[in-house]
């Protein structure tokens, strides 16, 4: 094997993992197994939506929908738990789509992966239909030989949250 | 068609008994959401934007106001201007950009342009135009009025309104209350949170200002807060925790603060390295303002509702909310966060931390109030001839748990329904500050 092929393929096994990461991620979510879900972060992570109308911004220092360390993901996922977060009581049926992954170092040498991919997340409630689409980057880093999120950022295409209305599932 | 005395009996206000009922067809009803866009919004003083939303020469924000796209323009002669966002020519929109920062607009249809002072100063083959044609008769429109407060500009439809200062009656101190928090003056933030709820508009408003939902429909929240240190949802219903109204259907609740405040009321949450930097922000609104409004500014919070269909909310965040009906059962919501001119780094991680906990369309309480709004529009199917009860509290000076603050909106909005300038309103009046304990 040339070594063009060697790296290709590791480049292509990297990737596999990689996706059925986040297909596995994915599917915590569909199935509201969130505690489970919220294992997939590191203790330092962020979890962040910025601004339908400043993709671009950092929600630290901009209006944001959603900017959160893990204690306040924890309490995002209590709360979602809780039969209290009525938005979300009972749970909306969702389907997440993930596709067009994409793999790199992360820039800073640490070994970490930046990977960016296509989402479309679909939610069903009360007879309301919701389709939220946009990219998703995560920051993953591996811990104990598993793969973990330090960092996820959604960054959603719809110009606006209407007709729908808010963000009350996890993306 | 709705007729004048289905509409005499849409709201019932018996000072007698202390009962206050609003038929629920004034939520349902087409006729009537034509009627308030007539009566209301055609006639009152409207939100459009903040003053640092157009700081600049040429700076601009396009915005539909009273369900009309308009653009709000500092021309390049330093006046702020509110044009209708339409072509004098055949119509279309001319200005196609959220903001920015504009030398001219320019149609693209026929690239007909317009400077920042509105002027017609560019037509292309001019020459095909007869001389009595004037293009000074073809300057973009300019809405019939537009008046400034403390940094916040509104529009009105109506050539002969009142001023806005008049307009704006007792809501003035509470909107300076708001503009004096920074010795560098407010600002709106990057960023807006632009979502919706499938509800009537008055749902919004009315939730707006509603202290008597909080501790139930917003446990989450104060669960999540309490964790990290003790947090008094029950401050909201001490007895100085009040609601006022304030004149011409705007109203407040006025309350000691039950969410930490980055201006400024430390609470674990924000973490020790923050305990000294907000008591310096403290400091610096008492030495400035003197400890009365210090205390008020500091450590109370308020929801302060403008006629027809703005909040400034002085709460967990600083926000402006903007309501605009867009059918009888749908609305759409924008709001922008509104900071200390210039804040930047911790302080503003900060705030926007505190700000996004409990506001906005993925905050851990504003889903549930939208949740809560459109469970309301659903009990409407059937029971639209009932009545809604707005009693709570009519027969005591009015605690932030109470119902005044929504009764002085509907008092307001039936007045003007019924085609009269104004409401009495003369329960929970308040003109002049109060005293408040400290």
């Amino acid at each position: 094997m040339s070594a063009g092929t060697a790296e290709a393929t590791d480049r292509l096994l990297r990737r596999l993992a990689v996706e059925d990461f986040l297909y596995h991620e994915a599917a915590l979510l569909d199935a509201w197994r969130l505690d489970d879900w919220l294992a997939l972060f590191t203790e330092d992570c962020r979890y962040a939506v910025p601004a339908t109308d400043a993709l671009e911004s950092d929600p630290s220092q901009a209006l944001g929908l959603i900017d959160d360390d893990k204690d306040r993901l924890t309490g995002r996922v209590d709360r979602l738990k809780s039969a209290k977060a009525y938005r979300e009581f009972p749970w909306s049926r969702t389907t997440r789509l993930i596709t067009n992954v994409r793999v790199a170092d992360a820039p800073d040498g640490s070994g970490d992966l930046d990977v960016v991919s296509n989402f479309s997340a679909h939610r069903y409630r009360k007879g309301d239909e919701q389709e939220l689409v946009g990219v998703l980057k995560h920051r993953l880093t591996e811990v104990d030989g598993e793969l973990r999120i330090r960092e996820k950022r959604i960054e959603i295409t719809n110009e606006t949250l209407r007709p729908h209305g808010t963000v009350s599932i996890i993306l | 068609m709705l007729d004048v005395e289905d509409l005499q009996e849409a709201v019932i206000d018996d000072r007698e008994r202390g009962l206050f009922r609003v038929k629920r067809t004034t939520m349902t009803s087409n006729e009537v959401w034509r009627l308030e866009r007539r009566r209301i919004f055609d006639r009152c003083w409207l939100y459009i934007g903040h003053d640092s939303e157009v700081a600049e020469p040429g700076d601009f924000v396009r915005r539909k106001v009273g369900g009309r796209p308009l653009i709000l323009v500092r021309g390049r002669d330093g006046v702020v201007r509110a044009f209708f966002n339409s072509c004098t020519h055949r119509g279309a929109r001319v200005c196609r950009q959220d903001q920015g920062n504009a030398k001219a607009f320019q149609c693209f249809y026929h690239a007909w342009t317009f400077n920042t002072e509105g002027k017609l100063v560019g037509i292309p083959d001019k020459e095909g135009y007869a001389e009595g044609f004037d293009p000074e008769e073809l300057a973009l429109r300019a809405v019939p009025r537009l008046e400034c407060y403390r940094d916040f500009w509104f529009i009105n439809y109506n050539r002969d309104a009142e001023s806005l200062a008049d307009y704006l009656a007792g809501a003035k101190e509470y909107i300076d209350l708001i503009a004096d928090q920074s010795p560098t003056g407010m600002a709106v933030l990057e960023g807006s949170h632009r979502y919706a709820c499938n509800a009537n508009w008055k749902l919004m408003v009315e939730n707006s200002v509603d202290g008597y939902h909080g501790a139930p429909l917003h446990q989450t929240y104060f669960a999540f807060v309490a964790k990290h240190g003790a947090v008094d949802a029950g401050r909201l219903k001490s007895p100085d925790a009040r609601g006022y109204s304030l004149g011409n259907g705007h109203a407040v609740v006025d309350y000691p603060s039950p969410f930490p405040r980055a201006t400024a009321m430390w609470h674990p949450i924000f973490g020790d390295e923050a305990k000294d930097d907000i008591e310096q922000i403290k400091n610096e609104i008492y030495e400035r303002v003197g400890p009365e409004r210090g205390y008020r500014m500091t450590e109370t919070s308020r929801n302060l509702f403008i006629y027809p269909n703005l909040l400034l909310l002085d709460v967990s965040g600083l926000t402006i909310r903007k309501i605009d009906p867009v059918r009888p059962d749908y609305m759409e919501l924008t709001a922008w966060a509104l900071i200390p001119k210039g804040e930047t780094g911790p302080r503003l991680e900060r705030r926007l931390d505190n700000f996004n906990l409990f506001l906005g369309p993925g905050g851990l309480a504003t889903p549930d109030d939208i949740e809560a709004l459109e469970a309301c529009q659903e009990g409407f199917d059937g029971t639209a001839e009932d009545y809604s009860d707005i009693s709570r509290g009519m027969h005591r000076d009015a605690l932030t748990v109470d119902e005044l603050q929504m009764r002085s909106f509907w008092r307001e909005w039936h007045a003007n329904v019924l085609g009269q300038e104004h409401a009495t309103h003369d329960e929970g009046r308040r003109e002049a500050p109060v005293e408040v304990a400290s």
